[in-house]
């Protein structure tokens, strides 16, 4: 791999960085002297001029040969031994595209954010953390190693928190951000476990640094891919375990079951921040990160095998969820989830390219789509409950078109931008070698098919509940301001065209998506099997998809158009108990928080109730105790000097003084009772000796 | 003729706050015929003592500035003999792990000393008087006396030397919490607690502790061999750590003559071992230390936690690891057992707490566990790691007992549940405490993701397997540490305000002063943390090299 250096690549996470550093101390002050005008144009201005820089950065690299990377390296960050990390940013074919997602889709959000956020009093602050977010979410991208990419990985975790706890002053909101942040620290712990051992299998190997490129120049040594491959650790192989460990890290930030939990609550943010973070960006880390690593993630089957589980069951089981909600934000929350599942689906089976198209046009529509929903929740007074929204499509008209356009995007209709990525998924799990499961792809592949159905379904549902009909809610909706419809507008579009790069090869046309980013997958290509499947196939599985995104829609069409349909009503209503009991437990989410409130949260703070008790009862106990002891040992001892000791020396004085004073009686002063005691001792001594000899 | 003086700021280092000391002294003897009458007195004595922390502040930037990073060799030597008679000398120097600990003292004690002041901002002394504004001079006095103290253990390399400072640390501490620190109260569970409970508790725990050492001292003096002192004098036997880490080296201890059937060095180090385990803390031995920081006043649990607990953390490397190396193999997978302990166990207790600084007194306990492992760990990056958990841990514990007392001055209650809201009213107050909070449980970028980032790596490529369990083990505490210093920012900060609160007043110039240079440090070392890996890398690449090689021979 070549590294070409680029000596403005740093500015892309600074301008951000700057930005946040600008509004975080004084937007206060400047918002208060010169308005709120003088804020955003800041916050707007630096990830633009960070989208410019990485166009020039990405042009250089198309200018380079396919392996090669834009590269700068700013200052060593730890060297200890071999253990050598650099505060270095490179940008390669795959960096590239993120890094251009993110600064544009990132752009565009500021842009909107200050027709949303108009009446914010903190909008200072607002606008600091959203420049914060592009500069963790930057040097994520681009970061150059492992570690410098997990503070950007962290970075992001912590601006979720601390945008979904924007608006603090309500507890749930700080709750939920607080959610995100703990359970993403789950992800991270397992992250860490995961690079731990894969430093250490390879520090034998002589790897100099931890860069991704070092490591991936060890791991392709096929000398050491063997060892790597052989070599167990607890019983399960090395490579598996670490690729698994990586991916825990990925559930968490990419919200995968099991740590899918905290994206749904993260909706309580502002909403172009579900639409930034929550949707188009920070939650794809997950599938760049397995994307990048894919030089190892190909070399076990069973990660592979189990990322690619996960992505599916994650994909049909939040879209079950999304088919009862009526939030409108949570509705995009689960179809989040389940669209996430589809791109760890696609990872899972060695598409990666495909895993990465599917994170660029879902940034396309899923974004538009939030801004949509946002525009409408402003539009209505505040109102996400999508019974009290309808009609809408005639007071907000592009909000409505621009929403319909990613609706079908997202459902997956031929030419929208959304087709071409999902079928080619469903296509690729389908046709996969590498999946240690009976049938290989084939089962993925129907619940695949079963979750796009549930999202064409679920999308339509929300499309009509929120603007066909006659309204329902409080208020007069009004359309929103230019910055919102323009940013839709551009999305809208890019919902529909952003697809075309990455035309199905099937068709006869250029993959520009794919052969870009070719090389950078290069070193997994090898292990990638497929199942043998043909064109035919492939044709067939193409019209399916077509089918299942219609079956959706006319389903969704059929039952909530205009809200005239009794039969949701009517099923809502039904008295059949199984009926009841199904759409409870989905309604319910399945009760996943519940169980984990009692299993993990609750658990958690009754250990550590019992551990201070430990602590204060046992621990310091015995401490205190001894000081007790001490002293009842010393309260005896105490009175042992005091009785005894001391007692003695005054015994004897005592003696001495009672002793003289019995004593002094004998000495009278008269002679003649001294003459008596002479002469009675004479006596006493002559009959004594007497007696005795 | 080794080891012969080349500086005598080291010297100066540690005397300058006893010489200030003394001129408070002097002062108050004299103070009728300097005319010095309350009010006077007071402000002399805190000027000496913020002159006497600058000036040391000072000579830290020059020492660092003269220290040759590359080199494995003690620097700045100060050398003569003390009492001929019994072989002791006045021995003081640097290497590349006490240097930084000197540094962080210097740093530590101007801050500290910054937040004993009155200045530069309202206090509200309504209900009792501050502790900044009672007894001024004898405060002072103490507070420098403390400084000599802890400096004075970092640069010492005569047993005797060490083992005198360390017990000076003692005492002006004890009269510090006992005397300045809260008054005696009843708890609710009829316990009696409060300024002279803790400081009685930490004197006699860290003596009891202190006990060993001396038993240690003499029986490593008696069974040291031959040496000289720096005059070339021939002796029997000596006090020189130089030396006696040579003769460990050598395998000396580790062949003694055992006591009471028990190997000589394994005895002797468990001795040590427990003496400074009491000051790291190290779990069963911790208790004392909740204690202590809840009833101290801010600027002593910032020295306490700050530097204080380094002493114990520097005398497992200095003596456990550097004289006993064979013993120090025994034990140590021992010790990363009770590392491990120390870290997820006090995360846990952490969460049980309603007390804002106990709750940080825990946290405390539980960061000093990754010094534990990763000194047993014994990898390069370990090692490294777990001396820099210590400088980080030395910057962010100081932060979070100030922010502690900022709300403490104003509230008079430390009870997180009893807050709410607090953003709203005190918004630099909660961005300063967020970025402490997040520094402590370890995000990257700041200084206390490095540390605890290479104790995990490094001990995880430790060559005994038991250390990859642990690692697993102890990076639950990740998890835990991040939900409590999050419920305690949503209890405390977020939320409707509790109208109680309606009438606090954002932060004041002393605690910014305070507060932001610490604040500083800590993204700086979070990001460029190669200065302090430059001054302690050769030393620790040189102890982990020779620890092991002789656990290897043995």
């Amino acid at each position: 791999m070549e590294l070409h250096p680029f000596p403005y690549l740093f500015l892309i996470p600074l301008f951000p960085l700057l930005g946040a550093v600008v509004n975080g101390l004084f937007g206060a002050r400047l918002q208060r002297r010169m308005g709120k005008n003088a804020v955003h144009a800041l916050a707007i201005a630096m990830p633009w001029a960070s989208f410019a820089v990485a166009a020039t950065a990405f042009a250089t690299l198309a200018g380079l040969s396919g392996e090669s990377a834009v590269h700068q390296s700013l200052w060593p960050w730890f060297s200890i031994g071999q253990f050598n990390a650099d505060m270095a940013f490179s940008m390669d074919r795959l960096s590239g595209v993120m890094t251009l997602i993110v600064t544009f889709v990132g752009s565009l959000i500021h842009v909107y954010s200050t027709g949303y956020m108009h009446d914010e009093q903190s909008y200072w602050r607002f606008f600091a953390y959203l420049n914060l977010f592009m500069f963790a979410m930057l040097v994520l991208v681009l970061g150059d190693s492992f570690l410098t990419m997990f503070v950007g990985w962290e970075g992001v975790g912590l601006c979720s928190y601390l945008l979904i706890s924007f608006w603090y002053k309500d507890s749930k909101n700080a709750a939920a951000g607080m959610k995100a942040f703990v359970v993403n620290r789950v992800g991270d712990a397992g992250f860490l476990i995961g690079l731990a051992l894969l430093i250490w299998a390879l520090f034998p190997e002589n790897l100099t640094g931890l860069s991704f490129r070092e490591v991936q120049e060890v791991v392709t040594n096929p000398a050491v891919r063997d060892r790597l491959l052989s070599s167990e650790v607890f019983g399960v192989g090395l490579v598996s375990l670490i690729c698994v460990l990586f991916f825990v890290g990925a559930t968490g930030k990419s919200a995968q079951i099991p740590l899918y939990v905290w994206l749904p609550d993260a909706m309580a943010g502002p909403t172009p921040v579900s639409a930034l973070i929550h949707a188009a960006t920070m939650v794809t880390a997950g599938v760049y990160m397995v994307a990048r690593l894919n030089f190892l993630f190909a070399l076990s089957p069973a990660a592979m095998t189990v990322v690619a589980t996960v992505g599916a069951l994650t994909a049909i089981f939040a879209a079950t969820i999304g088919l009862f909600q009526y939030d409108i934000k949570k509705v995009l929350a689960y179809s989040t989830v389940s669209q996430l599942g589809f791109m760890f689906m696609a990872v899972g089976v060695g598409a990666y390219w495909v895993g990465i198209f599917h994170l660029m046009t879902h940034a396309f529509f899923k974004a538009c789509l939030f801004l949509g929903a946002g525009s409408v929740i402003m539009g209505c007074h505040h109102e996400q409950d999508m019974r009290h929204m309808g009609g809408l499509s005639k007071l907000m008209p592009v909000t409505a078109i621009t929403y319909l356009l990613a609706c079908f995007a997202i459902a997956g209709f031929p030419f929208f931008s959304g087709f071409f990525s999902k079928d080619e998924i469903l296509w690729k799990v389908f046709d996969t070698g590498n999946l240690l499961l009976p049938g290989g792809g084939k089962l993925l592949w129907l619940l695949g098919a079963l979750a796009a159905v549930c999202t064409s379904f679920y999308m339509f549902r929300s499309y009509y509940l929120t603007f066909s009909g006659a309204y329902r809610g409080h208020g007069y909706p009004h359309e929103s301001p230019r910055s919102v419809t323009f940013v839709l507008s551009i999305l809208g579009i890019l919902s529909v065209v952003g697809g075309y790069v990455g035309l199905p090869i099937l068709w006869g046309l250029p993959n520009w998506f794919e052969h870009w980013l070719e090389p950078v997958f290069e070193p997994s290509a090898p292990f990638i099997l497929s199942a043998g499947g043909t064109h035919a196939t492939e044709w067939t599985l193409m019209l399916a998809s077509v089918g299942i995104a219609l079956a959706g829609f006319l389903a969704a069409r059929w039952l909530y158009k205009g809200a005239a349909n009794p039969v949701p009503a009517r099923l809502l209503s039904s008295p059949n108990p199984a009926l009841r009991f199904v759409h409870r437990l989905v309604f319910n989410k399945y009760y996943v928080d519940e169980a984990y409130q009692a299993a993990f949260v609750r658990k958690s703070l009754d250990l550590s109730r019992v551990l201070y008790r430990f602590d204060q009862g046992v621990i310091d106990f015995i401490v205190n105790a001894c000081g007790t002891v001490s002293r009842f040992f010393s309260a005896i001892q105490g009175w042992i000097d005091y009785r005894l000791v001391d007692g003695m020396v005054n015994g004897v004085a005592t003696l001495m003084v009672t002793g003289g004073r019995v004593l002094k009686v004998t000495q009278t002063g008269r002679i003649q009772s001294y003459v008596y005691g002479i002469m009675g001792g004479a006596i006493a001594l002559v009959v004594a000796a007497w007696w005795l000899y | 003729m080794e080891y012969q003086s080349t500086s005598t700021l080291l010297s100066w280092m540690v005397f300058t706050p006893l010489l200030g000391a003394v001129a408070i002294l002097l002062a108050m003897a004299f103070r009728g015929t300097l005319r010095l009458e309350g009010k006077w007195m007071d402000d002399f004595a805190r000027v000496v003592g913020v002159a006497s922390m600058t000036a040391v502040v000072l000579m830290g930037i020059a020492l660092y500035l003269g220290f040759d990073g590359k080199s494995t060799a003690v620097q700045f030597i100060h050398h003569f003999v003390w009492i001929r008679e019994y072989n002791i000398e006045y021995f003081l120097g640097v290497d590349g792990v006490s240097i930084t600990m000197v540094l962080l003292t210097a740093a530590v004690g101007f801050v500290g000393m910054l937040a004993s002041v009155p200045w530069w901002g309202k206090l509200d002394d309504h209900h009792h008087p501050h502790f900044s504004k009672r007894r001024v001079p004898g405060y002072m006095v103490l507070f420098l006396l403390l400084q000599t103290g802890i400096m004075g253990t970092f640069c010492a390399l005569d047993f005797f030397m060490f083992y005198m400072f360390w017990e000076l640390m003692l005492l002006p501490m004890y009269f510090l919490i006992g005397i300045w620190g809260a008054p005696t109260r009843t708890e609710a569970d009829g316990r009696v607690r409060g300024g002279p409970y803790a400081a009685i508790k930490f004197f006699l725990y860290t003596l009891a502790g202190s006990v060993l050492m001396l038993l240690a001292m003499i029986a490593l003096y008696y069974t040291s061999g031959p040496a000289t002192l720096v005059d070339g004098t021939p002796t029997q036997h000596t006090f020189n750590l130089l030396y006696l880490a040579r003769m460990g080296q050598q395998g000396l201890f580790a062949g003694a003559a055992p006591i009471l059937g028990m190997a000589f060095s394994k005895v002797v180090f468990v001795g040590l071992f427990i003496a400074f385990s009491i000051k790291v803390p190290m779990f069963p031995f911790h208790t004392w230390l909740p204690d202590a920081h809840v009833d101290a006043p801010t600027p002593i649990s910032v020295i306490l936690a700050g530097i204080l607990l380094k002493t114990g953390a520097y005398g497992i490397l200095r003596f456990n690891f550097s004289i006993l190396p064979e013993a120090a193999n025994w034990a140590a997978y021992g010790i990363a057992v009770f590392g491990a302990i120390n870290i997820v166990y006090a995360a846990f207790v952490c969460m049980a707490q309603k007390d804002l600084k106990k709750l940080i007194a825990y946290s405390s306990v539980s960061h000093m566990g990754f010094c534990l492992l990763g000194f047993a760990a014994m990898t390069p990056q370990a090692m490294s790691g777990a001396v820099f958990v210590m400088v980080a841990h030395g910057i962010i514990s100081p932060m979070l007992f100030l922010i502690a007392g900022v709300v403490y001055d104003r509230a008079h209650t430390r009870d997180i549940n009893g807050f709410g809201g607090l953003a709203s009213k005190l918004p630099e107050y909660a961005g300063i405490t967020g970025l402490a909070f997040m520094a402590s449980l370890g995000l990257p970028g700041l200084a206390g993701f490095v540390g605890e980032v290479l104790v995990f790596l490094g001990a995880f490529g430790s060559a005994i397997a038991g250390f990859k369990v642990l690692v697993m083990v102890s990076v639950v505490a990740v998890i835990i540490t991040a939900a409590y210093y999050l419920w305690t920012i949503h209890r405390m900060f977020l939320g409707p305000l509790n109208e109680k609160w309606a009438g606090l007043w954002d932060m004041n110039w002393r605690e910014r002063f305070t507060l932001y240079p610490l604040a500083v440090l800590t993204v700086l070392f979070g990001f460029y943390p190669m200065p302090l890996f430059d001054l302690m890398n050769p030393t620790l690449g040189w102890l982990v090299e020779t620890v092991s090689r002789v656990g290897n021979i043995l």
